[in-house]
């Protein structure tokens, strides 16, 4: 990787300003007119597209320095998406695991996730710019019920785009978000998963821009979005940095965990930490580890992490959860990896699913399958990497019942090929397994045997 | 790539960032006045000002590498039908410009065992009388790296690369890589693009300008867009440089009509869906011949 960027540097030297290494105002600034995050991000999109790019970044960049546009979108978030959310301490998890949890409970906003604070912005937005449709991809279907949604409160056209794969694996969303007056369309082409959503969407984009806005789900995309996305999932940090002082005395969490697809909900609560002492971690998908496996690359409009092969193939990512099966991530996490200020890690389908059903019967709290993946690498590393009385927040992203079913066949089938069950079900990896009675599984165990 | 001393002051200097935009306006002025003096050097470049002084348009077609067993034969037709010009695209996994026709041509080359490079290697085995132009995106440039993409392209004749989601800020890398190794690297106007931005591309971009005809996805449409002919009209208003109309042409009505006010015509999905649909090389030939003689009827 280094070998490409700095022959791209050397061969370029003396042609390439603007000068597109340099970022904005510092860590999660402004990243100025190129929309540089270090040597990450920009703005690599088909002529036809630059223009609505360029009008969408002065919109936002007049919109964001608007007090009116904040005490419009400020409102909504209260009256209608219920902000804040809460933070929860987690007695019981903290107990068994032995550091103190806290959980930022986006699954506690409207729509269950914290895609609802992006999309009403970008509606906001839409709305400023004299657009009367909004379209969107998504892949668990949580960034595509939450734009159905503002388009429906705000009264615009909804197209979702959603690869054929993920509407098969969640299929009541795609319900959801015909219920809130969108049209999905299945996605066909290539893997039929997000990143073909992606493409379609885009593709949908050049021929409507006119009088379509493309409210992009994540901090991915080319710029502005990177930018407007962690701008206005902020919010999940700002509250959750002055929640977190409370409970605290004033302190600062040790660790800040968030799990990472594009990673918009990560993205969104670093931007409250980043200048703290916490350390902040981003936990993708074994199966889509961008920062782990990937290599620089272009997709999708921007320079980051991305899975390819040799040749400049995108491959697919595989996970269980359709929304962090993504084979790219946000620019400015592939930033904050590169200057070391967030690590990334990941967790593997496994895991995820004991700390699915762990948060579940401790807590009452019934994770979605992507914020397992941030349960599970804090069960996973507690008392490892997560020193034992550490104080650690984990972002909640959003609510678990979307996958219910889906869990529910995973321990089925788990439990009909024998001895794997208690793996799966058993409270915890390695570490968590050694302090843990065991008691926690009993739940699972006795649903699936009943099942 | 000459040596420019202004430009490297330039780079030497640390920008306040509020002044990305000055610097990015300065780059832009900067690589226009290389460019312009580059510009009329190129292979591609100086046939289609020769066929321009012959009061004749030009016409370029496309096809995808890898994308038949009898792709190369298919491409001999496209030069014998009397194209001017031919266009190989390179398959890439995530073609986010192209429609339907064009994706499944780049996902039949990858399943057929071809990559880029092979692509680009076969290229040299063509032996064609005619400049060749590469079609990809940036991702496959980016990942060879762009003094090996440059250097490959070179060896394999290929006169010019056309890297669709390569717009003039993020260009200046390859320009200068490309333009080093003698390929004319051409850049695209849209229906959209405002007239300011339209000079800094002409500028910019060498062999002709590609005139994105409507605002949309590769792929044949029964109509010719109004805003074929008013792209066109933008590009000339600006540049003397060729511009060769594509995205949106599809049959010889509609390339005559276009070139009564564009250089010449690029297609690309109908010549595509006919390989797709089982066309051998002669029925290629056949239709390119048609774009050809009726093109020249005007």
């Amino acid at each position: 990787m280094r070998m490409a960027l700095s022959m791209q540097e050397t061969m370029g030297a003396s042609f390439d300003l603007p000068d597109n290494t340099k970022s904005g105002f510092g860590v999660m600034g402004d990243p100025g007119s190129a929309g540089r995050y270090g040597e990450y991000g920009g703005r690599y999109v088909p002529e036809p597209l630059m223009t609505a790019c360029l009008e969408l970044e002065e919109e936002f960049r007049s919109a964001w320095a608007d007090p009116d546009f904040h005490n419009q979108l400020d409102s909504i978030l209260s009256y209608y998406a219920g902000r804040p959310t809460p933070v929860t301490e987690c007695a019981r998890l903290s107990e068994r695991i032995g550091v103190r949890v806290l959980l930022k409970r986006e699954d506690l906003a409207h729509t269950g996730s914290h895609k609802i604070n992006n999309v009403t912005g970008q509606a906001l937005l839409a709305r400023r710019m004299g657009k009367s449709r909004l379209i969107a991809e998504t892949g668990a279907g949580q960034h595509g019920v939450a734009t159905a949604t503002a388009a429906a409160f705000m009264g615009m056209e909804c197209t979702v785009f959603m690869g054929e794969v993920d509407t098969l694996r969640q299929e009541l969303n795609v319900f959801r978000m015909e219920l809130l007056g969108a049209n999905v369309v299945a996605v066909k082409s290539g893997s039929r998963t997000l990143k073909d959503a992606v493409n379609e969407a885009l593709r949908e984009w050049v021929s409507t821009c006119e009088n379509t806005h493309y409210c992009v789900g994540s901090v991915m995309g080319p710029h502005p979005y990177p930018w407007i996305v962690r701008e206005l999932q902020r919010v999940v940090g700002d509250e959750a940095r002055d929640q977190c002082r409370q409970i605290l005395n004033g302190q600062d969490p040790d660790w800040v965990v968030a799990c990472v697809g594009g990673g918009s909900n990560a993205a969104g609560t670093f931007a409250g930490f980043v200048d703290t002492s916490s350390n902040l971690v981003g936990v993708e998908a074994a199966g889509g580890a961008a920062i782990a496996h990937g290599i620089p690359g272009v997709l999708h409009g921007m320079l980051s992490n991305l899975l390819q092969d040799d040749s400049g193939q995108i491959l697919e990512a595989e996970s269980i959860s359709a929304g962090l099966d993504y084979p790219g991530i946000g620019p400015e996490h592939a930033h904050l990896a590169s200057v070391g200020r967030a690590r990334y890690e990941y967790a593997d389908d496994e895991e995820v699913v004991r700390a699915f059903c762990q948060l579940s019967e401790l807590e009452g709290i019934i994770p979605a399958l992507e914020s397992a993946h941030a349960v599970a690498w804090v069960v996973r590393e507690a008392g490892k990497a997560i020193p034992f009385g550490s104080t650690v927040l984990i972002t909640l992203s959003g609510r678990g019942d979307k996958d219910v079913s889906q869990v529910r066949d995973i321990l089925r089938s788990s439990q009909s090929a024998g001895s794997q069950s208690t793996d799966l079900q058993s409270g915890g990896s390695q570490s968590g397994g050694s302090q843990s009675g065991g008691s926690q599984s009993g739940v699972a165990q006795d649903k699936v045997q009943a099942g | 790539m000459a040596p420019s001393t202004d430009s490297s002051a330039l780079s030497d200097v640390s920008l306040p960032e509020k002044d990305a935009e000055k610097a990015n306006r300065l780059s832009s002025e900067r690589i226009a006045e290389e460019g312009s003096e580059k510009a009329v050097a190129g292979a591609i470049h100086s046939k289609l000002l020769s066929i321009r002084d012959k009061k004749k348009k030009s016409l370029c077609c496309y096809l995808m590498g890898g994308m038949s067993s009898d792709w190369q034969d298919i491409a001999r037709a496209i030069e014998n039908g009397g194209a001017d010009i031919i266009e190989i695209g390179l398959p890439f996994s995530d073609p986010m410009i192209d429609g339907p026709v064009i994706q499944h041509a780049s996902k039949v080359s990858l399943d057929s065992g071809n990559s880029p490079m092979s692509a680009i290697d076969s290229i040299s085995n063509l032996d064609m009388s005619i400049p060749v132009v590469v079609m990809t995106y940036y991702n496959i440039i980016y990942r060879a790296g762009l003094y090996r993409m440059a250097g490959r392209m070179a060896a394999a004749g290929v006169s010019g690369s056309i890297i669709a989601d390569l717009p003039v800020e993020e260009a200046g890398s390859w320009v200068a890589t490309a333009g080093d190794a003698g390929i004319e690297n051409i850049m695209l106007v849209a229906p959209t693009t405002s007239l300011d931005r339209t000079k800094v591309i002409c500028d910019t971009s060498r062999g002709f300008v590609y005139c994105v005809g409507t605002m949309g996805v590769t792929g044949e449409r029964d109509e010719l867009p109004t805003s074929a002919k008013e792209v066109a009209a933008k590009v000339k208003s600006v540049t003397d440089k060729p511009a060769l109309v594509g995205i949106g042409v599809s049959t010889p009505s509609q390339a005559t009509s276009v070139c009564a006010i564009a250089d010449g015509v690029i297609l690309g999905s109908a010549i595509v869906r006919r390989v797709l649909e089982g066309e051998n090389a002669r029925g290629i030939e056949n239709f390119v011949r048609l774009l050809r003689n009726a093109i020249d009827s005007l």
